[in-house]
């Protein structure tokens, strides 16, 4: 066995400590080899930007997740924000909308998901309910009205919408800068006093409390956050599918967590990064990848898929577990 | 002004009986003594499912069971598929079904306290997982059949109409209060609900007692399957799917705390209740689909204002 010094592994430990999403970085490293491998072309660059534009929308859903789940909640209710704002979007933009009335129905579809997040934000933060069960209660009164602005699957969304979410602006796939808009976001928000706030009140409420942070306030910022991420999310759905869906968001609720999870960040909250999140993004819609272009069975593509998930969100367990046993 | 403090038993109760009496008034019929019977019935498979999670949600250390739904499928899929049937075979395929629930929540419990993943993810992936496995056992084809003797057991009327579900449910709920209430398991469990430290320094064995919990949180869940066949008579993919987040809604309703150490089933019951009514009196009205689901989130608000509130920063 190679001996380490010492203060090289505690060295390395501080940096896999700080950046959690390392297992996350290296699992996408197999990842993209293995469906390279499998798939001749998966490094062209129209593919490359084909599979950002479908891995995009879940990627903002996981984003505003990974927020609120720093700031030590959860968010349930996401996916039925997503239904929401998503037939909002395009029951606003009705048939053959101008330009001006575009952007009137998606500032209408950002506002209701703000307003999504007040309410769970309100009820949360201030009428302390506990965040599970609470989002998941709004998330009926959301999927609710969604049905209730759209019953079924229909609607025009005009072609130049569509094109924009398909075009280059210097060179690279608008979809690529949206994602570098938010991480850099992120990285700023981060760095500000309200960064620091969010941490402390998702690490340890109470002494936050004490040293005079606003927690409730934060706390309800991180829900506002979440449902304008998930108006996001519907927008650029409206813009992949062409088409208004009540219940396109239900799926990604659950999907949204798993990502922010194999992200590296901790659903007890107070530590992780919006990045970590983007990756798990991005390593679960892979998997997906692989298993389609690996031929396998029809009825083993489920279980197949979901044992890669559950170990990879096993995998840093494992790695502690054996660990302890050793030392 | 001192507030008024009534048990949220008696508060889940209190609704119960007011939503029933509001649903006679707006609907007469609602009340009368068949569909009452068969409200009870319905909230009879939710209460069964609802056991395993109360369990679980007692336990504490953010415990929950999201895998229940896909194992309710799993169980009733292979006693249907087991007993094809066929009345003697109904026994062997039930502990077959039990035996592949606990074996399920033993594999749950031990990812949560052996590698300490969080149970909100272990029990999301293997709901993944089992519904896979769904998936793989039946090749999309179900075949089988529900045996005459189930039927006769849990859905046809014993006496006084009351159905044999019924009767379950209340042995059930006798055996989970012996179980919480009076013995050692039960006590180390509200023990380790309340914090787990003080309950591993005082000799409880923690991550024993958390598989065991889950494991029987697994085993509910298929009991929950075998029931609900005897009802549909017939399986399908998502038969189970619809109950997972709603135990967990009829657990907290009941009173007891997400937090854990706090808690009884006498609640869940009466939450598994109080969510079947609503849900049959939204039915009732004939309200649309986009109504009921608005006035089912807004009411579940609601209940939570009334009690589901956890402490203020200051004290």
């Amino acid at each position: 066995m190679i001996r380490v010094p010492i203060a090289n592994t505690v060295q390395l430990q501080r940096i896999a400590l700080r950046q959690s999403y390392l297992f996350a970085l290296l699992l996408l490293i197999i990842a993209v080899a293995v469906n390279a491998a499998l798939q001749p072309d998966f490094f062209r660059p129209g593919v490359l930007s084909d599979n950002l534009q479908s891995f995009l929308p879940l990627m903002l859903l996981a984003a505003g997740q990974t927020i609120v789940i720093i700031g030590g909640g959860v968010d349930l209710s996401v996916g039925a924000i997503v239904s929401l704002v998503d037939v909002v979007v395009v029951r606003a933009m009705g048939n053959s909308p101008g330009a001006s009335q575009v952007l009137l129905a998606i500032a209408l579809g950002l506002a209701s998901g703000v307003l999504a997040g007040v309410v769970n934000g309100i009820c949360v933060a201030y009428l302390r309910f506990q965040p599970i069960v609470t989002t998941f209660a709004s998330s009926f009164v959301f999927s609710g009205t969604a049905l209730w602005v759209m019953s079924s699957p229909g609607g025009n969304v005009p072609p130049s919408l569509v094109d924009a979410y398909q075009a280059n602006l210097l060179a690279l796939p608008v979809v690529l800068w949206v994602i570098a808009v938010v991480l850099v976001l992120w990285n700023f928000l981060r760095s500000t006093r309200y960064g620091r706030y969010l941490y402390a009140v998702g690490g340890q409420s109470m002494s936050a409390y004490v040293t005079g942070v606003p927690v409730s306030l934060v706390r309800l910022s991180t829900y506002i956050l979440s449902g304008l991420m998930a108006a996001l999310t519907a927008v650029a759905l409206v813009m992949s599918t062409n088409t208004g869906d009540p219940l396109i968001g239900a799926p990604m609720t659950l999907e949204s967590i798993v990502a922010v999870v194999l992200g590296g960040t901790r659903l007890r909250g107070g530590q992780g990064g919006v990045a970590g999140s983007l990756i798990g993004v991005i390593i679960l819609s892979l998997i997906l990848n692989i298993i389609s272009f690996a031929n396998v069975p029809t009825w083993w593509q489920t279980l197949v898929n979901a044992l890669i998930v559950l170990l990879a969100l096993t995998g840093p367990g494992i790695v502690a577990l054996v660990r302890r046993k050793l030392s | 002004m001192k507030r008024l403090k009534l048990s949220p038993v008696v508060i889940a109760l209190l609704l119960a009986i007011g939503l029933f009496v509001l649903g006679g008034l707006v609907h007469p019929g609602f009340a009368n003594y068949s569909p009452a019977i068969n409200i009870l019935r319905l909230a009879a498979f939710l209460g069964v499912v609802a056991a395993g999670q109360t369990l679980v949600i007692i336990g504490g250390g953010e415990g929950i069971d999201l895998s229940v739904g896909s194992v309710i499928t799993l169980g009733a899929i292979l006693v249907y598929q087991i007993a094809n049937g066929s009345d003697q075979m109904v026994l062997p395929a039930l502990l077959v079904a039990l035996a592949v629930g606990a074996g399920i929540g033993t594999i749950n419990g031990l990812g949560i306290t052996l590698l300490l993943i969080p149970p909100l993810v272990m029990t999301l992936g293997m709901a993944g997982v089992v519904q896979g496995l769904i998936l793989v056992v039946t090749q999309g084809k179900l075949t089988g059949a529900t045996a005459p003797i189930m039927v006769t057991l849990i859905t046809s009327p014993l006496a006084f109409e009351i159905p044999g579900v019924l009767l379950v449910w209340l042995l059930l709920g006798f055996v989970m209060w012996v179980l919480l209430e009076r013995t050692v398991y039960g006590k180390q469990l509200f023990a380790i609900g309340v914090n787990r430290t003080t309950a591993k320094l005082s000799g409880v064995r923690v991550p024993a007692v958390l598989v065991l919990t889950y494991a029987l949180s697994g085993l509910l869940a298929a009991l929950g399957g075998f029931v609900l066949l005897g009802y549909t008579q017939r399986v399908f993919l998502n038969l189970g799917a619809d109950y997972t987040l709603p135990s967990v809604a009829a657990v907290v309703v009941g009173g007891t705390i997400l937090a854990g150490g706090q808690g009884s089933y006498f609640g869940t019951m009466a939450g598994a209740l109080v969510l079947t009514l609503l849900s049959s009196l939204l039915t009732t009205l004939l309200l649309p689909e986009s109504v009921r689901q608005i006035v089912f989130g807004a009411t579940l608000l609601l209940l939570l204002s009334a009690y589901g509130r956890q402490q203020r920063l200051r004290n």
